[in-house]
């Protein structure tokens, strides 16, 4: 940090960071949210999100092009997500369960498939620099925007309008709200709810190759920190709102940010306390508005976590 | 009905060993090597099966905090954080009684793991309970808050100056670390798991205490009419599965490395939900089934040394069967050949 910047160097970085680190929470918090909003719950996207990650960083790799990479990124997302979409249209399967199977057979099947792949650098996402106009260097690295940022933030504007107004995004909603209603009108739940959790799965994809394509760049195995399980609380905390999705994701982004960016200025105390603050945050809200007498407002009436 | 609980659970697993077998030839390697070599470096010597029995110990434990709540109708998945504080306590307690006789500071050690894991796992119970925060999701955030507090106070106030490169607190005494079992060259561990196991077993199924727990477990509202203390018993059915995945941590670190640091941290927590699974939840299946596991994971070095296979070999094995096993839900109640001949006779 130079001397020019100072402590004000810390909310910058922080809100940099809130962008970066928040990316991959944003994708994965919408795509749990259109699989919530039709009535299931899919535990399993760390599993998609590091599928995601490995198969668009070895595709950009192959091809040279990340933004195909990107695109085979979401395609294992997909497939993963209708796994579970089937698997949970089977009698008495628990999607719960079915979701923590996907986190280890996904992460297992990344690591395997993605052992070639440590070593090799492989093409990235290029950056947009909002910051041009900042002769600060600090300013300049804070608004170095990615791309699929700003997908994501269309993304949960388009969703949020999806699901208020279309035909589509309202069969999503019966569907999760009482598969009775859905049935009624001579939709099948079933159907509904796999594909609204394919659709889950590549977003989350999409955001897995967000970390191996963008930041922090590279496929390791311990690249992703558990975003993909933070999606169901950052759902929660978003009360199933898209767009609310996109604010909290820029929050859990922040939060996770602040401890690198204290760290900067001389700050190394609490580190691992501050990235626990969105888990703490998430449990905190959860207590207070739920309660056994009533769901939470908003949440989708199937919703298993609800009964 | 017995034989289809064994039927359909060994089936799952026989489907996933073939579809792995298609993945491992898809891949170019032949699946009857590969599963020689898994047999090989699970079971076939003695050196083998101290590998596998070291690492189904802390497995046996972890699935408990699955299997233990499950009987009172909860999903518990944050075994992993009470490992972890468990195994923490059981360090910071270990090195404040150094000098007691050994015995007695690992009894000591034992039951302030237990307790803090069933403190850590009966929150997640309470809040259920009393608040309707869903268990499954606040146990998951519990363990990830647990394993940043475990970073924080290991790599700060409880760092041992001595530990460079690795963060550990300060190392257990030789003393007080927990020896092996008489005639196996295993640590106490498994057989803490065993004892444990096999009390909830016939607490579960052959008590008042444990028939009433599952109807707590079938119907909280049949019990609560038949005037169950349905919280009670929803509470002590997690702390006691807490208590198993503590012990568990307690374990790690007195029997394995001496001192609480980030290996603790190794997904025992996870692997335990599988197994509770592919055992549905019954506390003496849980034996079995972690040896099972433990092998496949023991001979993950096995698979690598031999054929060049990634050791994340044996993490797909695990999945495809966690998928299969979760999938052959759907069929009970539905072979044919498992209805007794009255329905058969009805159904025809």
């Amino acid at each position: 940090m130079t001397p020019a910047l100072g402590w004000w160097g810390v909310p910058l970085a922080v809100l940099g960071g809130a962008v970066r680190v928040g990316t991959p929470f944003l994708f994965v918090s919408l795509g749990e949210c259109i699989t919530e909003k039709s009535g299931r719950i899919n535990l399993g996207l760390e599993g998609i999100l590091v599928m995601g990650a490995m198969t668009g960083y070895a595709l950009s790799h192959a091809t040279g092009n990340p933004w195909v990479g990107v695109l085979a990124a979401g395609g294992a997302g997909l497939a993963l997500g209708l796994l579970h979409g089937i698997l949970c249209t089977l009698p008495r399967v628990n999607d719960i369960a079915v979701g923590i199977a996907l986190m280890l057979f996904g992460t297992g099947l990344a690591f395997f498939l993605g052992k070639p792949y440590v070593q090799p650098k492989a093409p990235t996402l290029p950056s947009i620099p909002f910051g041009f106009w900042s002769d600060s260097p600090q300013v300049q690295a804070a608004l170095q925007v990615n791309p699929l940022f700003v997908f994501g933030f269309a993304l949960a504007l388009v969703l949020t309008w999806a699901f208020r107004t279309t035909r589509w995004g309202l069969v999503v909603r019966m569907a999760g709200d009482s598969s009775d209603a859905a049935r009624a009108m001579g939709y099948r739940v079933g159907v509904v709810r796999t594909l609204a959790t394919g659709l889950g799965g590549l977003f989350a994809g999409i955001g897995g190759s967000f970390l191996s394509l963008y930041y922090p760049g590279s496929w390791s195995e311990g690249l992703s920190s558990g975003q993909g399980l933070m999606a169901v609380a950052l759902v929660i905390f978003a009360g199933w709102n898209p767009l609310q999705c996109f604010y909290a994701a820029l929050l859990f982004g922040a939060a996770g940010a602040l401890g690198p960016a204290l760290q900067s200025v001389g700050i190394t105390w609490g580190y691992y306390l501050f990235n626990a603050a969105p888990y703490v945050v998430t449990l905190g809200i959860m207590i207070v508005t739920c309660s056994p007498r009533r769901t939470l407002a908003g949440a989708p009436g199937e919703l298993s976590i609800n009964r | 009905m017995r034989r289809e609980a064994l039927a359909i659970p060994l089936g799952a697993l026989i489907a996933a060993m073939l579809l792995f077998g298609l993945f491992m030839a898809a891949l170019g390697q032949n699946p009857l090597e590969v599963y020689a070599l898994i047999y090989r470096g699970a079971f076939a010597s003695a050196f083998s099966w101290q590998n596998t029995l070291a690492r189904a110990a802390p497995l046996v434990l972890t699935a408990l905090c699955v299997a233990l709540p499950a009987q009172a109708g909860l999903m518990i998945i944050g075994g992993e954080g009470a490992l972890v504080t468990g195994g923490l306590t059981a360090a910071v307690v270990g090195h404040a009684l150094a000098g007691a006789a050994p015995l007695a500071a690992q009894l000591t050690m034992a039951l302030a793991a237990m307790a803090v894991g069933a403190a850590w796992i009966a929150l997640a119970g309470a809040l259920r309970h009393w608040r309707g925060v869903n268990e499954t999701i606040s146990s998951l955030l519990l363990t990830y808050i647990a394993i940043a507090i475990f970073n924080h106070l290991v790599e700060g106030p409880l760092k041992d100056p001595a530990s460079l490169n690795k963060p550990s607190t300060a190392p257990l005494p030789d003393a007080m670390m927990i020896g092996r079992l008489p005639g196996l060259d295993v640590h106490w561990g498994l057989g803490f798991g065993v004892v444990f196991a096999t009390l909830m077993y016939v607490l579960v199924r052959h008590t008042t205490w444990g028939f009433a727990l599952r109807i707590v477990g079938g119907n909280a509202r049949a019990a609560r009419i038949a005037g169950l203390p349905v919280g009670a018993y929803v509470l002590l059915a997690c702390a006691l599965g807490g208590a198993a995945a503590g012990l568990a941590g307690m374990v790690e670190v007195a029997a394995v490395h001496g001192s609480a640091n980030a290996s603790i941290i190794a997904g025992y927590g996870y692997g335990g939900i599988l197994i509770a699974f592919i055992a549905r939840q019954n506390p003496l299946a849980v034996l079995p089934v972690s040896v099972l596991v433990g092998g496949i994971a023991a001979s993950g070095g096995m698979l690598q040394r031999r054929l060049d296979l990634p050791d994340a070999t044996v993490l797909v094995l695990q999945g495809v069967a966690f998928v299969t096993i979760l999938a052959s839900e759907a069929l009970y109640g539905r072979l044919r050949i498992f209805q007794s001949p009255a329905i058969r006779a009805e159904r025809a």
